[in-house]
């Protein structure tokens, strides 16, 4: 019963943020890539005011697997590395937090472009 | 022949009912399952690896994600899956995936190095410039607090 209530709300927090990214589609038309940033920049954002991590403790992976979780992340990492590590820990922190997901990105596009077609022209 | 009022009540009665809230709710379903289906993933690498830290799972379940994200956008699936639910499926890490593999796979005619390796981020790049710069910015103000 836990388990469900906690999966739960995963999704309400998730598909809510979901939701008011198609909003933001449907009232601006604002392009996907302004969309992400903006909602990049909101995890971010509420990282670095301490706040990202009540939400998480609440959400789990309803607000760390939409893009808010990656800017998060950054954000994290960026703070931890100044504490460890000073300036180069300032300037490298956030984007040694987001490598993993990163560098996914880059080697599963990379290989599976060099596998698969587009499908999008048969449609 | 139809007048303008006619017109009007013609196309009230046979347009969708409300596609404002038939997307919203796909989207929050959609946006919703992948979620769950992430909090799934993380569930599951922390029984099979139960000495793993959180912060360890989680970024599995990010490379896990991607994984899926990238090899659904490759076979087509993840398109159709967009069409249907908009920004459901664009917000989570899955959407980011889709962002970068869909342009490699579009582009990669134009061959492996200014086809593939160039126009991968031509939607992604945005949010890892802006991402890498705020981060910077996070650093500098976490050196002073």
């Amino acid at each position: 019963m836990e388990t469900f209530l906690d999966y739960l709300k995963v999704f309400a927090v998730g598909g809510g943020l979901c939701a008011v990214g198609q909003l933001l589609i449907n009232k601006t038309g604002m392009s996907s890539a302004r969309i992400l940033v903006l909602f990049m920049l909101l995890g971010l954002v509420t990282e670095l005011v301490g706040a990202f991590s009540y939400i998480k403790g609440f959400a789990s992976s309803g607000v760390t697997v939409p893009i808010t979780g990656f800017g998060s992340n950054l954000a994290k990492g960026a703070m931890q590395g100044a504490k460890e590590g000073g300036v180069l820990g300032a300037v490298g922190g956030g984007l040694k937090a987001a490598a993993p997901g990163i560098s996914a990105v880059i080697l599963f596009g990379f290989l599976f472009a060099l596998i698969f077609r587009s499908k999008s022209k048969k449609i | 022949m139809l007048d303008k009022s006619d017109y009007r009540e013609y196309v009230a009665k046979n347009a969708p009912r409300s596609p404002m809230l038939r997307s919203l709710v796909a989207a929050f379903v959609v946006g919703g399952l992948i979620c769950c289906i992430g909090e799934g993933i993380k569930d599951a690498v922390s029984a099979i690896f139960p000495s793993m830290t959180e912060e360890d799972a989680g970024a599995w379940t990010t490379i896990i994600l991607i994984f899926i994200g990238s090899f659904l956008t490759a076979i087509g699936v993840y398109d159709k899956i967009g069409r249907f639910a908009g920004g459901g499926s664009m917000i989570p890490i899955t959407g980011f995936a889709n962002s970068v593999v869909s342009p490699a796979l579009e582009y990669n005619r134009e061959g492996v190095f200014f086809g593939i390796c160039a126009k991968m981020f031509v939607i992604a790049g945005p949010i890892i410039v802006f991402g890498v710069v705020a981060g910077i910015l996070a650093g500098t103000v976490g050196l002073f607090v």
